[in-house]
């Protein structure tokens, strides 16, 4: 009931509600599949019960495994599972650069752009797959396929340039090696993509 | 030199990252050895070791581990710092990657040592390739009694759980990281009280590097007086170095730290490629002074390389050819720290932000003589002015390219272009590795 019997609370959204604002790209309703609950469930406990909200970043991760990016209504749902407001999860998913509140392409190219990789080329990289691709860093092609983006130190500057492809690691790409990248993620899809360099050389 | 790496020895073996090779290897061994003694004596022999950390500050860890409040009614933690966002370091990702037990050996002696149940390693959220030979590593642990309830019989219980980050250098400052581990934004928090007071949830609390932590086990196998002999005086045992940039062959390079700057970089690394001149070298990750190429006799110790004027750092040392714009340089280190910046202090949030403006105005030759002065200016108003030390990071390129370099700045205002030859950043990696 509200302080007077004659209204109702919440027809309107004020500054100070620990909520979302409404024009934020809502999503459809959101609920983990079976098998992210599960995992949710596991991880949740490796922190104390009072701190469930430790649980967050690994929360919001199975978020954008499962439906790409994190909408209000999956703020809100992981809200609900650790016990904290929608505002609480909105702060922390603005903060971190590896979470995306808007779609991205199915592959995200991310192409180190600090100083090590600077200093071998990871310019002229940029420059080649945003001319292949016909879109500017921080854009995602209209097939939305690629998303390209500039990124910070990934630290593996003894391999540089360095491009991360969704969560897979590419090394010393020439401009050249970039382009063919991107045709083989084209014709192959996630098949085309590598490891880390201690992987790939399986040593 | 007759010195055999400690860390990294194995690391290109094929199985070098599995418990049975491990184990082949005298793997916690030294664990069993701690677990035989009081937890006190463990850390007086860290202490004896003359340990320093290895991500960035080369604080005596057995130090560290002493202020952990032991009388405290709450649980210890120990949070291993893998954040590794320094740019030019990627030292804890090899050894994550090939040598996972190492850590994990490391993990639970130290929480023997300190009291702890419970070690959380905050992995930057890049490294998730790493992150999985580490989880793989951890269940191997678990399954075979290394780690889990009464760890080899012992009574002693240890957990270790891996945390992922989610893309914040800020992260990797040992406050910022805790904030980032209770799941808020990762942003600093006042220092005292320090994080082996009122740390994780309040609770005492020791942070220490991935490197750090994998040089305990050493100690325990080698004794303190063999480590701390490993090395010049208080910089004992081994280190990793990382080098990249212009090099010929950039990778980690394991030595004690007796070895010199210019031995790392021509010997090991190679030097600078063909037809090309050492211009200068940022010895220890990207938030620290230059040094000259008349400097490179300088030892790669915490002591030598502060004696010369800089910061071992995390140990990342980028090397610069003659055809480095410095400039262009302090201009992509500012983009790095404007973007990094957790945005908590105003003088850092304002501040990079203003630097990396006025950068890149006079790389783009449209600067003016009064911008040097300026920047000087705003950069001693960041420093020592924000809660962390990312404030004083992130002027360090500024100040030291404007210290040796001033003729750049001002040949670019002057000439109103880059006056070095135009395709010096067109040239390819060229690099050969390991
Ligand atoms: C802005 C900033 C970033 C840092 N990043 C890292 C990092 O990525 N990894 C790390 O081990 N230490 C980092 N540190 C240092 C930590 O605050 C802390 O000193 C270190 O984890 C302590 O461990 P150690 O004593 O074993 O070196 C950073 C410090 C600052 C101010
Ligand atoms: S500078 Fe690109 S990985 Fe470090």
């Amino acid at each position: 009931m509200s302080f007077h019997p004659k209204m109702t609370y919440g027809a309107a959204f004020h500054k100070s509600a620990r909520d979302l604002d409404p024009d934020r790209d809502q999503g459809p309703p959101f609920e983990y599949t079976a098998e992210n609950r599960a995992r949710f469930d596991r991880i949740v406990q490796r922190y104390p019960d009072a701190q469930r909200r430790s649980a967050v970043l690994p929360a919001l991760y199975l978020v954008q495994y499962q439906q790409g990016h994190i909408t209000a209504s999956a703020m809100r749902y992981v809200a609900g599972l650790l016990g904290i407001t929608p505002a609480d999860v909105e702060d922390v998913v603005s903060f971190y650069s590896m979470f995306y509140t808007k779609p991205v392409g199915r592959f995200v190219l991310q192409v180190c752009r600090t100083l090590s990789c600077a200093l071998n080329g990871a310019e002229r990289v940029t420059e080649e797959l945003s001319a292949k691709l016909g879109i500017k860093p921080g854009e995602t092609d209209p097939s939305g396929t690629f998303t390209l983006i500039e990124v910070e130190c990934l630290g593996a500057c003894d391999r540089a340039p360095v491009v991360m492809v969704n969560d897979a690691w590419h090394e010393c790409l020439t401009p050249g090696d970039a382009a063919k990248l991107v045709d083989d993620l084209k014709a192959r899809g996630e098949a085309a993509l590598s490891g880390c360099h201690h992987v790939v050389e399986k040593k | 030199m007759s010195f055999e790496p400690l860390l990294t020895k194995h690391v290109r073996e094929p199985n070098s990252f599995t418990l049975d090779f491990y184990l082949q290897h005298e793997g916690y061994d030294g664990l069993r050895k701690a677990l035989a003694m009081k937890p006190e004596e463990v850390i007086d022999l860290v202490k004896a070791s003359g340990l320093r950390g290895r991500g960035g500050a080369g604080f005596p860890t057995g130090m560290k581990w002493q202020f952990v409040d032991k009388k405290s009614p709450n649980p210890k933690y120990i949070a291993c710092n893998a954040d590794e966002s320094e740019p030019g370091t990627f030292k804890d990702h090899l050894l994550m990657e090939r040598n996972p037990h190492l850590l994990i050996e490391g993990c639970a002696i130290g929480c023997y040592a300190i009291g702890a149940k419970i070690a959380y390693i905050y992995i930057r959220g890049e490294f998730f390739h790493v992150q999985q030979v580490l989880e793989r590593a951890i269940d191997e642990a678990y399954a075979r009694g290394f780690l889990g309830k009464n760890v080899l019989g012992s009574g002693f219980d240890c957990d270790v759980y891996v945390h992922r980050g989610a893309g914040a250098y800020e992260a990797g400052e040992e406050t910022a990281l805790l904030e980032s581990l209770e799941g808020k934004r990762a942003q600093p928090r006042n220092k005292p009280p320090f994080p082996a007071v009122v740390g994780l949830y309040g609770c005492p609390t020791a942070v220490n590097n991935v490197e750090t932590l994998a040089n305990v086990p050493i100690i325990l196998m080698k004794g303190a007086e063999w480590y701390s002999k490993l090395g010049p005086e208080k910089n004992g045992g081994p280190k990793l170095f990382c080098i990249s940039g212009h090099v010929k062959r950039p990778g980690v390079y394991e030595a004690p730290m007796t070895v010199t700057l210019g031995e790392l970089i021509n010997e090991r690394a190679g030097g600078v490629r063909d037809g090309r001149t050492l211009k200068a070298v940022i010895p220890g990750g990207s938030s620290v002074p230059i040094l000259l190429p008349t400097q490179l006799d300088t030892q790669a110790s915490f002591d030598g390389v502060q004696k010369a004027g800089s910061l071992l750092g995390s140990a990342g040392i980028i090397v610069l050819d003659d055809t480095t714009c410095m400039v262009w340089l302090a201009e992509n280190l500012l983009h790095f720290y404007r973007h990094e910046s957790c945005g908590k202090c105003t003088p850092c949030r304002e501040g990079t932000d203003w630097l990396y403006k006025i950068l890149r105005k006079i790389e783009r030759g449209a600067g003016q003589m009064s911008d040097l002065d300026l920047l000087t200016s705003v950069a001693n108003n960041i420093a020592g002015k924000t809660l962390c030390a990312f404030g004083d990071a992130a002027v360090t390129p500024v100040l030291t390219t404007l210290k040796h370099f001033r003729h750049e700045y001002e040949a670019h205002i002057k000439e109103g272009h880059c006056t070095l030859p135009a395709d010096w950043r067109a040239r390819q990696g060229v690099a050969t590795h390991p």
